[in-house]
Order: structure tokens, then C-alpha cells, then sequence
């Protein structure tokens, strides 16, 4: 999939609409109270699975951590039949070669966080040899930080060419942009940042590192999912998208859900267009799959850590 | 005009304890706490099972800090909550008086459920002294069983408003367990209030979570619920015991029945309720068996 963006930063990049807090508040608490049916919820459990980025960036992680980790990625609960499998690892750099062997020729990718994760504070050469490193790797998508110190000091440019650097540095791996939106203060930048990112050349936008609280919250989700959908409007170009952190609960992930199909659409309603970031959100849909399907509530102890 | 000299009355709302806070119910369901003369005095939540998995769900968090902390400790919280009890006693007596006891009867009740938590309270770094053991064995081991808490537990609190509350969720919360209480459904008042006492005396949030609503609909989910220990079941009627035992074989959760009605009776309050709630660990550690080398020393 190619896009047709011109790299090139212009200051109209930054002009969009101002962001209604109270309304967004009150939007996405509307999305919290749809009724959901059993076959739907089950469905929707289904698709979570499927969406999830199952994540490690640990200081302690090592190549048995991350062995097991895509173990269970492959194998999520083998007691249930017709599991997916999650969309992703996602892992440090030093670790892509390990989960790329791990993973062999199975469908799910490898993505490895990049360019000074989670800070961002690193010159540009460095975060550039960083992402050849990940990429040379094995890594199939790259998950990098912008420079939140430059952006809110006003240096949007150099948050953009940095950007456009790193997409091309990525080659064909797919470019997801954190935008840590828990260091931007206010909806009206995470707005500014999404579109900075989008017309920099980004594959995905994600809402955190997970590192930083709050983390993804679905104010901030459904500000980015709305840029995206502006952005497709406009150029017929899809985005996708990514909360990450604090996402731990399937209730919460089934109202992510419903927030994107009334936002974007069935379109988006797929792995290769929209990730959960999480670590634990997996076993948390298994257990309410568990109950759907015994009738019992359940409890973590009969289901794999990782 | 005349001006009345009447002040409204001011009902509560009783609301669910879970997690060290006070939740309503998620089920947005009420219902009227009546006085012995059908007047009505409150109003109560009525759980739905999504309380109760919350509940289980905070038991279960709050589970390994309250079970590794250490035990003294835990006896100077339990002593706390009489202390905290005491200091609200007429609050109390007056709260059963409107269940329909005889202010006596209220007193006594009261009285003893202080005296309940003071007994268990000593017992807390008491016990695993008495019920762990150093077993002879015939092999070069040192073998040795301590106790350890089952867990969570859910307590179906007996028809004693207080009293038998107490005598129920001492014993478990002494020995480390966590507890999910479903206060009696008659009387359901004084279950809240005690929660209220629990908040403010040191309790961690979680350690105890006290839920009011109807056996019927909720007993099935929390006695099938995987990430539940044990039930006990403290009515002397013991017709709703067989389906208990049934319901409870999914993870083999203990169900224990302790038939009692007069919970006044000296008696009753035992170090065996702690045991009740023990798993006993049993561990073979290898040594050299000196004896057996044959030096006579």
C-alpha cells in the first residue's frame, strides 16, 4: 500500500478544528452504555483477541521471556478451539531476532518499539540507526515516540521531518506513532500531533507507551480516531490506529470497539487497521470467554500468565 | 400560617461495600428496609452477580498483602474494629432496635460482637502456634505442616444481625483469609453499618466486601465462581447445603456448615472457626537422621 503524502511540513498541517472536551467527555461516555448481546459480546471478545499488540518492554525481559511470550501468542488458551491468534509482539529491538524465531512463518507480526522508547530523548542519528537495527531484524512494524519536548515547544517541524526520517528508515515495515498523549496536556495538541503524524507519513497512531500515566483513554482515542477519519474524508487514505496501556479489562476493550465502528467504521474493524497495546488484556478476554462459554465466572489461575 | 415544627426524616441509603469503597449497585436496584412494624427505614441495595464478581475480584486482590502481613498485626486491626465498634455501641443497639430487638436483646448483641472481635483478635498470632505440627516420620525427613489461609472466602451471614456476622467473618479474617460477606437478607442493616466501621479502622480495602441482595439470585454465581476458596454456610436449617456441595465442585471449593442458632452461647467462639479456615501445608524436608547413624550422644 503506497501513499502519495508529500513529506514536506507545512504550517496548514497544524489547522483543524478546536476540540470540544466537554463534548468529547460526553460522546464517549454514550459509548460506554450500548447495550451488548451475548452473540455480539462473544464476537467482539473474538475480535479483541485477534486486535491485540501483546506487548513486553521490560528492563528484566530476556529471550526466555520473550520465547514464552510468543508461545502464547500462538497458542492463547488451547482448551478453546477456534481461538485467534493476537495480531502481534510487540518488543525492544534486542529482541526481535528472538520473537521473529519464535514466531517462524506463523501470521502473527513482529513489532519492536524504537527511537529512544519511551522517551524520545536521543539525537536523530541514533534513533535512525535504531530503526535500521529493528527493521534489519526482522521487525515488521516499528512503534516510534515523537519528540514530545520539541512538539510542545513549538519546534513542529522538527517533530515532522523527524517522523518522515524514521518512515523511511522503516522501508516496508509499517510506522506506528506514539504520541504519548499523556505528556500533551490537552486534546486540542493531541489533535495537532495526529495530524502532524498522519501527514508525516505514519501507518498507524498509537495513544502511549504505556509508560506514562493516563495512558490510552477513549477521549483521546475517539480525538484521534476522528483526525483519522477527517484525513480519509480528505485523501482517501486510511490510517490506522492503536490505543496502548491501561487497557486491561475485555469491557473496556468491547467499548474501544464500539466507538470504532460508529467513528471509522467496519472498515477499520480488523487486525491490519486497529491494535489494542496490552499486556494483560488478553487473559481478561479469555476469562469472560471462558464464562460465555461454561456459564461460571472464572478464575486466573487455570489460564497462562505468558 | 403555621409553621411545623417537624423535621423531615432523613432515610439512608445503605449501599454495598467493595474494594474499600461504597459502591451502589451496578443494577441500579433498591429496596426498603422495613421496621418490625412494616414502616419503612432505609433503603438497600440489591446486589446483582456483577457486584458480587467485583467483590470476588477485590477479595482476591486485597488476598496476598493481608495474608503475608504479619499476624500481630493483623490481631491489633481486628482489636481496632471492637474499639471502633464500642465507640459507636448506641449506634448500633439503636440500628437493631429498629430490626425489631428488644433494646436488651440489642445491647447484649452488640456486647457480644465486640467481645467476638477482642477473642479473635488474640487469636490471630495465636494459633498457628497451637495447629501446626512436627510429624514423626520413619524417613531421613523433617516434616512439618503449618496452616495457610484457603483464600477467598463467601460468608452467608446467619440471621444474628451482628453477632453472628461477627462470629463468621472473625474467625476467617484472622486466619488471613479475605472475605466476600452476603449479608443476611432480613436483616441486612447492621452488615453496612459494620462496613462503615471496617473503613475506618485500618482494614485494607478489599479484606472484607459486604454485599446485601437476595440469596436466590446470587448464591448459584458466587458458590459456581472459580476464584472462590471456600463458603461457609452458618444457618442451622441445612436443606440449601446439598445443592451448595453440588454447585461448589467446579474447583472443589470447600463448603463448610456451621449449624448454629444462638450465637450467645460461650461456645461457639472457638479457634477451631480459624482452623475451619486453614489449608494445612505439609513439607518433607531431607536431613541427615543422626539418630539413625548410630552415635549415641
Amino acid at each position: 500500500m503506497k501513499t502519495t503524502r508529500p513529506a514536506v511540513f507545512k504550517p496548514s498541517l497544524l489547522a483543524g478544528p478546536a476540540i470540544d472536551q466537554t463534548g468529547v467527555e460526553e460522546r464517549t461516555a454514550r459509548f460506554t452504555k450500548r447495550s451488548i448481546k451475548a452473540a455480539s459480546k462473544m464476537q467482539g471478545l473474538l475480535m479483541t483477541l485477534s486486535m491485540i499488540d501483546l506487548t513486553t518492554l521490560e528492563g528484566k525481559d530476556s529471550v526466555g521471556k520473550v520465547e514464552q511470550l510468543c508461545y502464547k501468542a500462538l497458542h492463547l488458551h488451547d482448551a478453546f478451539e477456534g481461538l485467534p491468534t493476537v495480531a502481534a509482539i510487540c518488543v525492544y529491538p534486542s529482541h526481535v531476532r528472538t520473537a521473529k524465531k519464535a514466531l517462524q512463518d506463523s501470521l502473527v507480526k513482529v513489532a519492536s518499539v524504537a527511537t529512544a522508547f519511551p522517551a524520545g530523548q536521543s539525537s536523530i542519528d541514533i534513533k535512525l540507526a535504531e530503526t535500521r537495527f529493528a527493521v534489519a531484524e526482522g521487525a515488521d512494524e516499528i512503534d516510534m515516540v515523537i519528540s514530545r519536548g520539541k512538539f510542545l515547544a513549538g519546534e513542529y517541524e522538527y517533530v515532522f521531518d523527524e517522523i518522515a526520517a524514521i518512515k523511511a528508515a522503516c522501508g516496508a515495515a509499517r510506522l506506528k506513532v506514539i504520541l504519548e498523549t499523556g505528556e500533551l496536556g490537552s486534546l486540542d495538541d493531541v489533535r495537532k500531533a495526529s495530524q502532524l503524524a498522519i501527514a508525516a507519513g505514519a501507518d498507524f497512531i498509537k495513544t502511549s507507551t504505556g509508560k506514562i500515566q493516563p495512558a490510552a483513554t477513549l477521549p483521546v482515542t475517539l480525538v484521534m480516531l476522528e483526525t483519522i477519519r477527517d484525513h480519509y474524508y480528505k485523501t482517501g487514505c486510511k490510517v490506522g490506529m492503536k490505543p496502548a496501556g491501561g487497557i486491561s479489562t475485555s469491557k473496556l476493550a468491547l467499548h474501544y470497539l464500539v466507538m470504532l465502528n460508529e467513528t471509522l467504521g467496519a472498515d477499520w474493524m480488523n487486525p491490519h487497521w486497529f491494535r489494542f497495546g496490552a499486556s494483560s488484556l488478553a487473559n481478561n478476554v479469555l476469562l469472560q470467554i471462558a464464562k460465555e462459554k461454561e456459564g461460571c465466572y472464572q478464575s486466573p489461575n487455570y489460564f497462562s500468565v505468558d | 400560617m403555621k409553621k411545623s415544627t417537624q423535621r423531615l426524616s432523613v432515610l439512608k441509603t445503605y449501599k454495598l461495600y467493595i474494594g474499600g469503597q461504597f459502591p451502589r449497585t451496578e443494577s441500579g436496584r433498591y429496596v426498603a428496609a422495613l421496621d418490625a412494624n412494616g414502616n419503612k427505614i432505609a433503603n438497600l441495595c440489591l446486589a446483582s452477580r456483577k457486584d458480587c464478581r467485583e467483590a470476588i475480584v477485590a477479595a482476591r486482590g486485597a488476598l496476598g498483602s493481608w495474608s503475608q502481613r504479619a499476624a500481630n498485626n493483623r490481631g491489633q486491626i481486628l482489636y481496632r474494629i471492637a474499639e471502633l465498634v464500642e465507640s459507636r455501641k448506641e449506634a448500633f443497639i439503636a440500628e437493631l432496635q429498629q430490626q425489631g430487638l428488644s433494646r436488651s436483646a440489642a445491647t447484649r448483641e452488640t456486647n457480644a460482637a465486640i467481645d467476638c472481635l477482642i477473642y479473635y483478635a488474640g487469636w490471630c498470632d495465636k494459633y498457628q502456634a497451637i495447629f501446626s505440627t512436627v510429624n514423626p516420620v520413619a524417613s531421613s525427613h523433617y516434616n512439618f505442616s503449618v496452616c495457610e489461609p484457603m483464600g477467598v472466602v463467601t460468608l452467608l451471614a446467619p440471621a444474628s444481625p451482628l453477632l453472628g456476622l461477627v462470629s463468621v467473618l472473625a474467625p476467617c479474617v484472622a486466619g488471613g483469609n479475605t472475605a466476600v460477606v452476603l449479608a443476611n437478607e432480613k436483616r441486612s442493616l447492621s452488615a453496612i453499618s459494620l462496613a462503615e466501621v471496617l473503613h475506618s479502622s485500618d482494614v485494607p480495602g478489599g479484606v472484607v466486601n459486604i454485599l446485601t441482595g437476595s440469596y436466590a439470585e446470587l448464591l448459584p454465581w458466587i458458590v459456581e465462581h472459580r476464584d472462590v476458596n471456600a463458603v461457609v454456610y452458618a444457618e442451622k436449617d441445612a436443606a440449601q447445603l446439598p445443592s451448595l456441595r453440588t454447585k461448589a465442585t467446579g474447583n472443589l471449593k470447600r463448603v463448610l456448615h456451621w449449624p448454629l442458632d444462638d450465637w450467645q452461647q460461650a461456645e461457639v467462639q472457638s479457634p477451631y472457626r480459624i482452623l475451619d479456615l486453614q489449608e494445612i501445608k505439609t513439607t518433607w524436608h531431607p536431613i541427615q537422621q543422626i539418630a539413625g547413624s548410630g552415635a549415641s550422644y
